[in-house]
């Protein structure tokens, strides 16, 4: 396959970006997308440019490294991870346009690379069960139903990649954040700690610049695991209901 | 550049940390033995901690609830990312939920047994111990293990053993327990306890007067290359499969940490053992970048088979029933599918080498589901194996639930690692290392849903209730500053070895080095070895290595997010890392777990210890780069699991 690429290009946070075009030949349908981009950057270093930076790491599509909008869209035209979408989703002879996530709450680092730390932000703020080493009851000791559990896990089963973020027309970070507020929500486990961590992770997605949630439900097509869009409105019930308690 | 196949053999080394006794009080009187450090002192301690996976995150988060002021690092742009996230399959422990006949015991057992009798009893029973702990912990996270109906956990079985005490979490149980991990991290790191630092990598220990005392970084975003001291180091860097340049092992995944540590003075024990993991997805051409594993646990209800005919092209459902071989249920009745890793992967091999492989260029075999799709229902086999068929269709276009899966072996993870004692310290005192980074408990082969086991035994357990010994005996009163003249060599090398990098200016890429020494390992020092083809390596080695001085070229500058200067440092310790794995493999002339060679096999083909002369772990120490190193046995003692050769059949 032969294709044009238009990739955003910008040296650092401060930099002015830009689009850049590409041609890249002989790529195989069977090529995942960052495997694409590796055969341009093999070229462009032996041409003495610099390579496009992106983000990657386990390229198989649960790390959440990768963070590629692809032709508009927040991990490409399959409900996947960049590192997951092959080539064979593609024409030869197509035009593809690559740009990294695009939100005020995460900055651009380099080229495709940008800043999610704002979400670990978050996490830190509540999303965690307060259980120090050595202090766990008997694992059995607490049968949890298995509808809870598998409810626990369909939202546990978040990677943290930001493409809900970057496709939401607000930049809003709702999906990620109900995503583990109602994980942890729905277990016994997580259960003495429902209310301050709903409440003060809502507070700190606030702080750190996301926008508000109008129910666009961009972020759940997005989602390369298939968070559903109920989450956000199961946690803005449970937010409403920690707020009703006034427990902070 | 010369090339070494000699070496001198020096002092041995021996665990002196394990108390004497029976194997099961072991770990209690070593706990009782190890100095405390006073709760309103520890926050006085400074400890370092490199990696944020199962193990490096559960440490991190344990020492800081423990009250020492933790100092993190992780080259990823959040400490959630480590690459124990893609671990699938599960976490064995001994709960004997099933009722099965599992105990502590057994577990031990099955782990000495599956190991190919090279790893330490006293360790491997400690790990046995624990197992049931971490579940328990794990559980009180929130972590989202499968239950069933009544509510309680469920469990499955796993290669090389038989029973069902594999704990999961669909086929994403890394991921859960990870981040479960990193919930406990995010938890200290907010209450000002952890001072993390991600898209940080360590390139140096800063060792004085004989103790670890620090670490050199760089900031990958700036380039700045900072020093960062503390009373002790622990790595948690994870294993050196990415020598091989293709492996399962994320892409970033290294082995600078420990190669830097072990050139500081760290013994490196057993670096031929690596392990190939059975069941990964073929390779599809000379782009691929990396390997796909898909879970052991497919083999609890996949079926494995190539036809029984050499150069039988027809498709699958094509070939019937009585033309097929399924070899691993003709070969080991009674394990069937679930041998352990090495030997399914050599069987692997060994048809594909007769010419009855399926797929391009015949490297791969089977993995069928339809028995289990008739008897269970397609449904069932969707809910427990759902993401992976999903993953497979993804990766290859061919649906799973139709046609068979092909699956060829993979580089996998990495048994050998920095040499530690009980307590999980290396010979650097100060220094320790835990999860895969170490080499500690699997021996020369490491049965499935053990690694998350050990890393988390090693980080949640092990390292905070023996690194209190060390601190409470050598506390450092002398503050370390950054005009030490060992900071300011290790800070200078470092530097040095950056700017040259960028200097040479030549005319291959890192990854074209990278594929080349990992084409040569996987053919050389892969799934078989033999003498002749490990000399060859080791003549070929270095000179790769001074090809890559003169020929490497990295673009930009060090003071920038410099993707391809990081890529140029970590290779230079592979160049390093994999002749001493060559070195390893053919000192050592025996067939043990996941090291085979060749001149030493069974009449029909399995894997021959040789028990009378390697009986031992060996811990190489670092002389110099292209220098001979020198090798310091530790003799292994079997008290309680009698070596045998393994029977699976």
């Amino acid at each position: 396959m032969k294709l044009t690429l238009r990739v955003w290009r910008q040296r650092d946070a401060d930099a002015d970006g830009g689009m850049s075009t590409y041609d890249v030949d002989g790529i195989s349908p069977d090529m995942s997308f960052l495997e694409m981009l590796d055969t341009l950057n093999e070229e462009l270093i032996l041409k003495g440019d610099d390579p496009v930076a992106f983000d990657h790491d386990c390229r198989e599509g649960i790390c959440g490294a990768c963070s590629l909008v692809i032709n508009g869209e927040a991990h490409g035209p399959e409900r996947t991870t960049s590192c997951q979408l092959h080539m064979r989703s593609f024409r030869d002879g197509d035009t593809i346009d690559v740009e990294p996530w695009r939100a005020a709450a995460f900055p651009v680092v380099r080229d495709l690379v940008v800043d999610r730390s704002a979400f670990d932000r978050i996490i830190q703020s509540g999303g965690y069960v307060t259980a120090p080493t050595g202090a766990a009851p008997e694992a059995h000791a607490t049968p949890v139903p298995k509808p809870d559990a598998d409810f626990a896990f369909e939202h546990a089963e978040c990677i943290g990649c930001g493409a809900c973020v970057a496709a939401c027309p607000n930049g809003s970070a709702m999906l990620f954040t109900s995503a583990k507020v109602n994980h942890l929500n729905v277990l016994p486990q997580g259960a003495p700690e429902r209310e301050t961590r709903v409440l003060d992770m809502v507070a700190t997605m606030d702080d750190e610049g996301f926008g508000g949630c109008t129910l666009a439900g961009e972020c759940a097509t997005a989602c390369p695991k298939g968070i559903p869009l109920f989450s956000i409105t199961k946690m803005n019930r449970e937010y409403v209901r920690a707020a009703r308690k006034g427990r902070r | 550049m010369t090339s070494y196949t000699e070496y001198a053999t020096g002092e041995p080394v021996a665990d002196r940390k394990a108390p004497e006794g029976p194997v099961a009080d072991r770990w209690d009187t070593r706990r009782f033995q190890a100095k405390l450090v006073n709760p309103a002192n520890r926050r006085k301690h400074t400890v370092i901690v490199v990696g944020t996976g199962l193990a490096g995150g559960s440490a991190g988060a344990t020492l800081a609830e423990q009250g020492y002021h933790v100092v993190q690092f992780c080259y990823q742009d959040s400490p959630r990312r480590a690459h124990s996230i893609a671990a699938q399959g599960g976490i064995n422990a001994a709960k004997n939920y099933r009722n099965d006949g599992d105990s502590v015991h057994r577990l031990f057992y099955d782990t000495v047994k599956g190991g190919d009798f090279r790893a330490r009893e006293s360790n491997v029973h400690r790990l046995a111990q624990i197992s049931v702990e971490i579940i328990d912990q794990c559980v009180a996270q929130g972590v989202p293990f499968a239950r069933e109906y009544g509510g309680l956990l469920d469990t499955r079985s796993f290669g090389g053993v038989q029973v069902s005490r594999t704990f999961y979490a669909r086929g994403q149980t890394g991921q859960q327990l990870l981040l479960g991990a990193y919930q406990a991290l995010s938890r200290q790191i907010a209450a000002g306890n952890v001072e993390m630092h991600p898209r940080t990598e360590m390139l140096d220990l800063i060792v004085v007067a004989g103790r670890a005392r620090g670490i050199v970084a760089r900031d990958l975003v700036t380039g700045r290359i900072d020093t960062y001291f503390a009373d002790a180091v622990v790595l948690a860097s994870g294993g050196y499969g990415n020598v091989f340049y293709l492996s399962t092992n994320a892409m970033n995944s290294n082995a600078t940490a420990i190669w830097r540590a072990h050139r500081r003075g760290a013994y490196f024990a057993n670096p031929c053992f690596t392990q190939i993991h059975p069941t990964c997805i073929p390779r599809t051409g000379d782009h691929q970048s990396k390997l796909t594993l898909m879970s052991e646990s497919l083999r609890n209800d996949g079926r494995i088979w190539v036809p029984k005919e050499k150069g039988d092209d027809r498709p699958p459902h094509k070939i019937p029933e009585a033309e097929r071989d399924y070899y691993l249920e003709r070969i080991y009745p009674s394990f069937g599918n679930l041998v352990p890793r090495d030997i399914a992967s050599r069987a692997a091999k060994n048809v594909c080498d007769e010419g009855r492989g399926v797929g391009p260029g015949g490297q791969g075999v089977y993995l069928d589901f339809a028995d289990a799709i008739a008897r269970m229902g397609r449904k069932a086999v969707e809910d427990k194996y759902g993401n992976l068929f999903d993953m497979y269709e993804r990766i290859t276009a061919e649906n799973p639930y139709e046609v068979p899966m092909r699956i060829y072996p993979a580089v996998h993870y990495t048994m050998g690692g920095l040499w530690v004692d009980y307590d999980l310290q290396t010979t650097v005192p100060g220094l320790f290392a835990v999860g895969e980074a170490n080499f500690s408990d699997h021996g020369a082969n490491r049965l499935g849903a053990s690694a998350l086991m050990q890393g988390l035994a090693d980080g949640y357990f092990v390292l905070p209730s023996t690194i209190n010994d060390y601190l409470a005996r050598n506390p450092h009163h002398d503050e370390i500053t950054a005009d030490h003249p060992a900071v300011q060599e290790a800070l200078a090398e470092t530097e040095d070895q950056l700017n040259l990098l960028l200097s040479v200016d030549g005319d291959r890429t890192p990854d074209s080095f990278h594929r080349e020494l990992g084409e040569l390992m996987w053919e050389l020092c892969g799934m078989a070895r033999t003498e002749s083809g490990l000399r060859k390596a080791l003549d070929r080695i270095p000179q790769i290595r001074e090809e890559f001085w003169r020929r490497i070229k990295v673009p930009g500058t060090g003071e920038e997010f410099n993707q391809s200067l990081e890529k140029a440092n970590r290779i230079v310790d592979y160049l390093e890392l994999a002749e001493l794995m060559c070195l390893d493999a053919l000192h050592r002339a025996e067939s043990c777990g996941g090291h085979f060679r060749e001149e030493s096999q069974t009449p029909d083909g399995e894997a021959e210890r040789r028990d009378e002369e390697f009986s031992y772990a060996a811990a190489w120490e670092f002389t110099g780069t292209g220098a001979a190193p020198v090798l310091h046995k530790e003799d292994l003692v079997f008290e309680y699991v009698h070596p045998t050769q393994r029977s699976y059949a």
